[in-house]
């Protein structure tokens, strides 16, 4: 945890650097589009649910990509769904996130070979930031990849290029 | 409720001139083979005829048989009042599948001649909208459940292979 997290005694002052800040504030209120596709989906309402809450890490719900700052891509992408996707991920403001869950979204998942209609990873339309496996991946593992999110954000900069 | 082989005879005395064919070694119920042209004839009646009463179209699906040249659909039909089921299966020229609709008379088949038009290609003569239902509007790669059916490098700029 970082300097925002101790408790301070010094009257009313903090003293942060601007960049910490900024990423603190960004990674504590991820906004995610509301957006499922398959069995998936279900473990990411189960994770939006109040036995895991999604929402004490900040997480809401948005109906629209444009008030959204990332994407979950939970579940089979078809080749149809994959436009409408791109679209979606378009739409949201900068900066934005995808969280590609699943085995289908990663990379095909169980149609690999004979899914005629199914995009092989969604990474081949949009560029992903964090892989979460699983087929369904359970709550605990979502917000693992999370996790994984936020700490990609809390070490991004203003001025450099993150890595 | 009527046995396979009595809808069969009822089917044959009503439609003396066509070509009826019941095979009844069969896992599930038995089938009766159609000719393309009397479909749309046969499923009215049995639909309304008060013995019969096969009021429901529980499932309509193509099948690809490539090595007898044909391209076939089966009719699963069902009477919810009489309680009997039977099968229907109408067979095409693989090159030219055409079998008039049956819409007019199941409302269900709409959507699942749409499926089978779009997976198998069968044509459904006089469907009233007969789209794509699954595929995307503009997939020219052809219908993906023929047996010798080869999947696209790309689509809309998408690689689709793994």
């Amino acid at each position: 945890m970082g300097f925002l997290d101790n408790e301070f005694t010094d009257g009313n002052i903090v003293i942060a650097k601007a960049e910490d800040l900024l990423n603190w504030a960004r990674l504590s209120s991820l906004w995610q589009v509301s957006f499922g596709l398959a069995c998936c989906a279900i473990e990411m309402m189960a994770t939006s649910a109040s036995h895991y809450d999604f929402d004490r890490f900040g997480v809401i719900p948005r109906p629209s990509p444009r008030q959204a700052d990332f994407i979950i891509i939970s579940g089979t992408v078809t080749l149809k769904m994959a436009t409408r996707i791109k679209r979606l991920y378009e739409q949201i403001p900068d900066p934005k996130y995808i969280i590609s869950m699943g085995s289908c979204s990663n990379c095909g998942g169980p149609y690999w070979e004979h899914g005629y209609h199914v995009l092989k990873g969604i990474d081949r339309v949009i560029p992903v930031d964090v892989y979460v496996p699983g087929c369904p991946p359970r709550p605990e593992a979502l917000l693992e990849g999370l996790l994984k999110l936020q700490e990609k954000i809390r070490n991004e900069s203003l001025i450099k290029k993150s890595v | 409720m009527k046995k396979a082989e009595e809808i069969f005879q009822l089917l044959k005395d009503n439609f003396s001139t066509s070509n009826l064919e019941l095979k009844s070694d069969q896992p599930t119920e038995a089938v009766i083979i159609v000719s393309p042209s009397d479909i749309d004839n046969i499923s009215l009646y049995l639909k309304d005829s008060p013995e019969l009463l096969f009021d429901g179209l529980m499932n309509l699906s193509g099948v690809d048989e490539p090595k007898a040249g044909l391209l076939s659909v089966y009719y699963h039909l069902e009477s919810t009042k009489l309680k009997h089921k039977i099968t229907l299966k109408v067979s095409t020229d693989r090159n030219k599948p055409e079998i008039p609709t049956v819409t007019g008379v199941w409302k269900a088949a709409d959507w699942h001649e749409r499926e089978a038009y779009d997976l198998f290609g069968v044509i459904f003569l006089n469907h009233p909208d007969l789209r794509r239902i699954l595929m995307p509007y503009d997939w020219d790669a052809g219908y993906p459940l023929r047996k010798d059916y080869e999947n696209p490098e790309f689509y809309q700029g998408m690689k689709v292979p793994y």
